[in-house]
């Protein structure tokens, strides 16, 4: 694994437990970096699923496989694992078993990072809570990632990012004016704490180069996820005024909104899109005749009531429908030119292949290219950032189950061939994750 | 560790409050008059507009000091500049070309101090076809996929509340920023960081730009259902609103519940979804019984992941962030005390500081006295020439 690239976190080693999103998503920022991570998998959590019978099973869990094909071994090919766990290497290691928490001790010893996301009393279980890996290795950094922190009365309750997002009032705000309560269309919970996790690492890394110690951190994900709705809550502890839903506005600015766009293909044929949209986002006075320059002036943009924000807050409805007119004649990539050509904020609403080919992002660099053995090549999402000397990168594809067993039992921990094929007799060392039906 | 702080508004404030509340020294760079345009977004006491009282702003400058500074003046740029020899860290999120319009680009800044990390936010990114785009959340939203990807199916495309790609880039762009410093410390180099809101927004889509790759899938809009789980959504128990989830153990939701049906084979593995809307019916008229906190506390005790659909009025007086003592109480000479969101992880050895927001230009003598040797009389001086 040398190279003379220059790599942000290099000679940095991760043991990554976690599982899901939240954790992975921490130590994909932190590989990305160029960190070694070291996912510790075993066949009965293997946090990718596990072993399927080899299906097409449709729908969106058959396309999270390469030609919707769950192939011979489905836990090497679902996207979901191989887009956040790219540039990361994986060992199989019973932590229910003695011998794997030897094992496991022994990689502590040698690293710098510990990142485990399992409810709060299975580390101790295992005899491997932050007391034992310090007395392993003093410096050690733990962060343990749970639903509602080590302690308190729901310290034991189990969540998943969707429940977070209900529990601290995102999914009741992620809802049209008129609707029920929503939630983001992705693991928005799971994404905000893993980033706010990759900072506590970085920052409890810092503090132990300036003084030599480790320390452990404790992320509650609904505590890392709550003070994203910091403005809705000052407003509460100033006015005691409960935010509600406002759908696409957004009060300093009018029009503010999404409309609906003509789509692409011919209309009423085989191939038109009807899902076209258009984000627009008018935030002065100045940029509202720009954007009435653009619709070409029409007679009902020269309503007084127009002129001003104060005006058009008052008459958004209308003005939502008059807009909402006027872009549902335009295709949604054409009017974001159109408006931003002209000074105007406006964004199309990508959908996932537009997103995939946003010529934008090309130009950037933004996806790369991974060959996985068992997952075939594709494009993936790339670093989340840029930096102009050690730019992060992705060097490698996820790992398959256990497939870095040998590098790390053997020239990271020096264990002999007999030592490496015991733990594969014992079962410590598994070779594939147990069949499973659940996800 | 001293972080100079450009950024207004909060993609960037919110990357410095995070390094502010651990520790790090962070000097706000105001425009005077009016200073950061959070300022004036509110929410305020009462509705009533002040600048040292928006709750924006409290919020996301804790910790901070604040300088006043006009870099549009001439003898702006001077000033910036000695700071920067003093400084680690740079955060700023002007449009792209502004910095440099200044002569304060990172390659001039580079020369004054080799070893400063300059971190760029922008809607996106410093360079590409898009670069001069102006933006905005919803945009930023729009454009990274997270909007067509949230929202009913038959309705709009609907955007995350309170500006989530700002709050997403600020994040990405506290974690680069640590990241340069970790190589910093290895090697001495500094270097510059660029944050899009756009590529921020694109990294956390949770697998669906991979699918697509995979098998050409277009992930669309569910409401409040999971593209995999079956049942995760909101439904409606008696009383309110709860959020549904099975969890690992399918016998175990089923025998809750109530419902013998749903032990049959073909509910029984993930591939539950295709039949999504029987498994809902099976549910709802059990959660028609019961009130949604007596799901969720029953619930959990089955290890079934039931969550209440809270408001931000239920957050201040719940159990959990009560036992925790995760709120807490700032006091400000001008605001008051108030209730803020805290710290959104606890360190051991660091725990991290409830410290207030500054008022506008309240350390100029600090910083421009005693860090940068001027006199009182400079001070007053620059006053006059609305240069600081």
């Amino acid at each position: 694994m040398l190279s003379k690239e220059k790599r942000a976190l290099a000679g940095l080693r991760v043991i990554d437990l976690s599982q899901i999103f939240a954790g992975p998503y921490a130590t994909k920022l932190l590989a990305d970096m160029g960190a070694e991570i070291i996912r510790v998998e075993c066949a009965a959590r293997s946090g990718r699923g596990g072993a399927l019978p080899r299906m097409k099973p449709g729908g969106a869990f058959g396309a999270s496989f390469p030609d919707g094909d769950t192939g011979e071994r489905s836990y090497n090919r679902f996207a979901y694992y191989n887009e956040v766990n790219r540039n990361k290497y994986a060992i199989t290691l019973d932590l229910a078993k003695p011998l794997g928490v030897e094992v496991f001790r022994r990689l502590v010893r040698i690293s710098d990072v510990v990142v485990e996301n399992f409810t709060p009393r299975v580390m101790k279980n295992f005899g491997l809570d932050y007391p034992v890996l310090r007395e392993t290795n003093p410096q050690i950094i733990m962060i343990s990632l749970s639903g509602y922190g080590q302690d308190g009365p729901y310290r034991d309750y189990v969540t998943y990012g969707e429940g977070i997002e209900a529990m601290v009032g995102l999914s009741q705000l992620t809802a049209y004016p008129d609707g029920e309560p929503l939630k983001p269309g992705v693991a928005y919970a799971d994404a905000t704490s893993g980033l706010h996790a990759a900072f506590a690492i970085l920052a409890a890394l810092r503090y132990r180069r300036l003084t030599g110690k480790g320390q452990y951190i404790d992320l509650a994900m609904r505590e890392a996820v709550t003070p994203i709705l910091g403005e809705a809550i000052m407003d509460y502890t100033m006015n005691k005024r409960v935010a509600r839903p406002i759908g696409n506005r957004h009060p300093p600015m009018a029009p503010h909104g999404c409309y609906r766009a003509q789509g692409r293909g011919e209309k009423g044929g085989e191939n038109e899109k009807e899902d076209a949209w258009i984000a627009i986002a008018v935030s002065s006075d100045e940029e509202w005749r720009a954007f009435c320059n653009v619709m070409g002036d029409p007679p009902w943009t020269r309503d007084e009531k127009f002129a001003t924000l104060s005006g058009r807050l008052a008459s958004q409805e209308e003005l939502d429908r008059l807009i909402g007119e006027w872009t549902s004649g335009y295709d949604h990539i054409e009017l974001m030119n159109m408006l931003q050509g002209s000074g105007v904020k406006a964004g199309a609403v990508l959908n996932i292949a537009e997103l995939a080919h946003d010529p934008h992002l090309k130009e950037r660099g933004f996806y790369e290219e991974l060959s996985h053995p068992e997952a075939g090549t594709h494009r993936y999402p790339g670093v989340s950032w840029q930096m102009s000397r050690s730019p992060g990168r992705l060097r490698l594809p996820a790992p398959c189950f256990g497939e870095h067993n040998r590098y790390v039992f053997g020239e990271l921990l020096g264990m002999s061939d007999e030592e490496v094929w015991r733990l594969a007799d014992e079962g410590v060392s598994a070779s594939e994750p147990l069949s499973y039906l659940e996800a | 560790m001293v972080v100079l702080d450009l950024s207004e508004n909060i993609s960037g404030p919110y990357s410095t409050k995070l390094l502010a509340d651990y520790g790090a020294e962070v000097i706000k760079i105001e425009k005077p008059p009016l200073g950061d345009s959070s300022r004036r977004a509110g929410p305020f006491p009462n509705d009533q507009p002040d600048p040292e009282k928006s709750g924006l702003f409290l919020f996301l400058n804790t910790g901070k000091k604040s300088i006043t500074l006009n870099l549009e003046s001439e003898r702006g740029p001077q000033l910036f500049k000695r700071l920067v020899e003093g400084a680690d860290i740079l955060v700023e999120n002007f449009r792209p070309g502004v910095m440099a319009s200044l002569g304060l680009d990172y390659e001039a800044l580079a020369e004054i101090n080799p070893a400063l990390i300059m971190t760029s936010i922008s809607y996106f990114g410093q360079w590409g076809p898009y670069r001069d785009w102006d933006g905005s959340d919803i945009i930023a939203q729009a454009m990274g996929g997270l909007m067509g990807l949230t929202g009913e199916a038959d309705r709009e495309p609907l955007k995350l509340p309170h500006s989530q790609a700002e709050f997403q880039a600020g994040l990405n762009a506290a974690v680069a920023t640590l990241s340069a410093l970790y190589f910093r410390d290895e090697t001495g180099e500094g270097q510059h960081i660029n944050v899009s809101l756009q590529e921020a927004v694109a990294s956390i889509l949770e697998g669906a730009l991979t699918m697509y790759r995979y098998s050409g899938f277009v992930r669309g809009r569910m409401g409040s259902c999971h593209h995999l789980l079956c049942p995760s959504r909101v439904m409606e128990a008696k009383d309110r609103f709860i959020h549904v989830q099975a969890g690992a153990n399918w016998d175990h939701f089923s025998t809750f519940l109530e419902a013998p049906q749903l032990m049959e084979p073909r509910f029984a593995s993930i591939l539950r979804y295709h039949y999504a809307d029987e498994v809902e019916a099976l549910i709802q008229p059990w959660l028609e019984k019961h009130d949604a906190q007596e799901i969720f506390a029953t619930g959990q005790e089955w290890r079934i992941p039931f969550a209440m659909v809270l408001g931000i009025d239920e957050l201040m007086g719940d159990p959990q962030y009560e036992a925790r003592g995760f709120f807490r109480e700032i006091d400000h000479p001008l605001a008051g005390r108030l209730i803020y969101p805290g710290a959104p992880f606890r360190m051991s050895e660091t725990p991290p500081e409830a410290r207030r927001a500054p008022l506008l230009g309240e350390h100029n003598e600090e910083v421009y006295i005693g860090a940068l040797g001027l006199s009182k009389d400079n001070l007053t001086d620059l006053k006059e020439h609305g240069i600081i």
